[in-house]
Order: C-alpha cells, then sequence, then structure tokens
C-alpha cells in the first residue's frame, strides 16, 4: 500500500493509510500513517460496528489535516479485545498457498535431514 | 502507548519482517488544502473486493497454482454500491466479515453518512480496491498506482482514504 500511496500523494492528493502494520509503513516511506492495533482483514473496526468504523475514520480524517510532515505516523489507543480468539480467527480457513508451500518446504527438509541421519 | 505492529502476526513471518531490510523511498507530499468539509474523497483498499457478476474476481486460481503470484490489478467499486454486490477474493485473510460488511475496510457507507452530515465535503464518485498480496510491487508501483491516481485526479479527488487489510 505505501507504494500506491505515494503514487496517489505525487499527482497532488493528499492521503492516509490506517494500517496494522506502522512499522513498516514508516520502513519504506508512506506519506501520512495512522495505525490501529488491530487484527488483519479489520483496519477500521469490527463488522456491523458502525460507531467504532466512524471513531476510526474521524480519527483518520484529523490525522490528514495534523500532520505536517512527510512518513508521520499517528497510532490510536484502541484495544482489540479477545485476543486468544481473534488471534486465529483472523486468519483464512485454508492456509494460503504461499503458507502451504513454505511447510511443505520444511516437511521435505526435515524428511531428507531424517534420511540422511538413517544413512549415517 | 505505540501500536504493536507484530501483535497478530505468526511468529515466524513476525521474525522475517523484524530481520528484512527496508529501503525509505522519497515520500512525495502534497498538503490537504481545504477543510474536510469541502473535500472531495475516494477510497481505495487491499481487501480484495470486486462487483459480484459485473467484475472478475481477483485470479486466486492462478495463486493456488502460484504461490509466489498475487493478482496486480485493480477494480473500481462506484459509491452506490450495495452491500450484497460486494464479493471478496483474497486468500490471506479470513473474507466473512468483509463480505458481511464492507465498512470494515472499504468504508463507502460510513463516508457517504459523513458527506450527508457535512464533515466532509463528498465521496467521490469511485472508489477501488486491489488484492493486497504481492511479491513484487513493480505493477503497483509503474502502472496501478498512476492509473488510479490519475481517475481519482480525473474526479477532482482532493484526498484519499487508504486501508490495507
Amino acid at each position: 500500500m505505501p507504494v500506491l500511496a505515494r503514487a496517489i500523494e505525487a499527482v497532488g492528493i493528499s492521503t492516509v493509510v490506517v494500517t496494522m502494520s506502522p512499522y513498516l509503513a514508516q520502513a519504506v516511506g508512506t506519506p501520512r500513517i495512522v495505525g490501529v492495533e488491530f487484527p488483519f482483514g479489520h483496519p477500521l473496526g469490527h463488522a456491523g460496528d458502525r460507531e467504532e468504523q466512524m471513531r476510526v475514520i474521524r480519527d483518520a480524517l484529523r490525522a490528514m489535516v495534523e500532520i505536517k510532515e512527510p512518513n508521520t505516523a499517528i497510532d490510536l489507543p484502541y484495544v482489540w479485545p479477545e485476543f486468544d480468539y481473534w488471534i486465529k480467527a483472523w486468519h483464512p480457513e485454508e492456509p494460503a498457498p504461499i503458507t502451504k508451500w513454505l511447510r511443505e518446504q520444511a516437511r521435505l527438509r526435515a524428511e531428507a535431514k531424517r534420511r540422511e541421519e538413517e544413512q549415517a | 502507548m505505540p501500536v504493536d505492529s507484530f501483535k497478530w502476526m505468526p511468529p515466524s513471518l513476525a521474525n522475517y519482517y523484524r530481520n528484512l531490510s527496508m529501503t525509505r523511498a522519497e515520500v512525495p507530499w502534497t498538503p490537504l488544502r481545504k477543510p474536510l468539509s469541502e473535500c472531495r474523497f475516494s477510497l481505495l483498499s487491499t481487501a480484495g473486493a470486486y462487483l459480484k457478476g459485473e467484475q472478475e474476481p481477483f485470479d486466486v486460481e492462478r495463486e493456488k497454482r502460484e504461490p509466489t503470484w498475487g493478482d496486480p490489478t485493480y477494480r473500481a467499486i462506484p459509491r452506490g454500491v450495495r452491500q450484497e454486490q460486494i464479493g471478496v477474493a483474497h486468500l490471506h485473510i479470513n473474507t466473512a466479515d468483509l463480505e458481511a460488511d464492507i465498512n470494515v475496510a472499504l468504508p463507502i457507507h460510513r463516508f457517504l453518512e459523513l458527506e450527508a452530515a457535512g464533515e466532509i465535503g463528498s465521496l467521490a464518485p469511485t472508489s477501488y480496491s486491489v488484492m493486497g498480496y504481492q511479491q513484487s510491487n513493480d505493477e503497483w508501483r509503474d502502472r496501478i498506482g498512476p492509473e488510479i491516481a490519475s481517475r481519482m485526479k480525473d474526479e477532482e479527488v482532493d484526498g484519499a482514504f487508504l486501508t490495507p487489510v
């Protein structure tokens, strides 16, 4: 997203990025960053919670006015409840293809190592 | 308390990002020139949202065959969109909440309410969605970003509200 923010800002449009990863946005360079400590997939809050969504949106719009220097991040103080549930619930039901592929590579490496050790 | 960017990541991914050396690009800067109540906004999310039956979903089938590839294209979402028209194609998050309420990531209905209340000038005719899983940013940097930016410019947008998922 930072690369899209920079492309839009470059044509003369102000941008704000509301993100769960303000550290990464700042590391690569982003005009204005608003950090939220929400689970992935939920930058503006819970589904169906209009009040919460409005609170985050209004805070982010205010940040657009208040931030005066490029690559500034403002963190919002909201705490997402039920960590133990959501740390699992934000994930897709089926692991992403790259996750499956990485796990398969790790399994193959472990198997090759075991076979080597058996032969030794 | 500062936001912990790694709190929700699996430990392996958090480790990867903590140790990744990243190059900071030059950051362009456009100050907001008008009060919010006079500004026109457009929205852009990486949620993988598309219009069911009218637009192709993001190509998750190819991603299943080529796990390091992510569809770099974008979809234009009109301001009059109803929730039931929205589909979500994204293999890296649980999409159930976005399919129930797209305002969690692409807050079109919230911005229409802000427009009606006079808190913002207006929501532009068009908002946008991409799909956030990209191993390379080249297409977004060279083609998709400039194209979305140019369309926003054509619709006289003052501010863009961006929400990676």
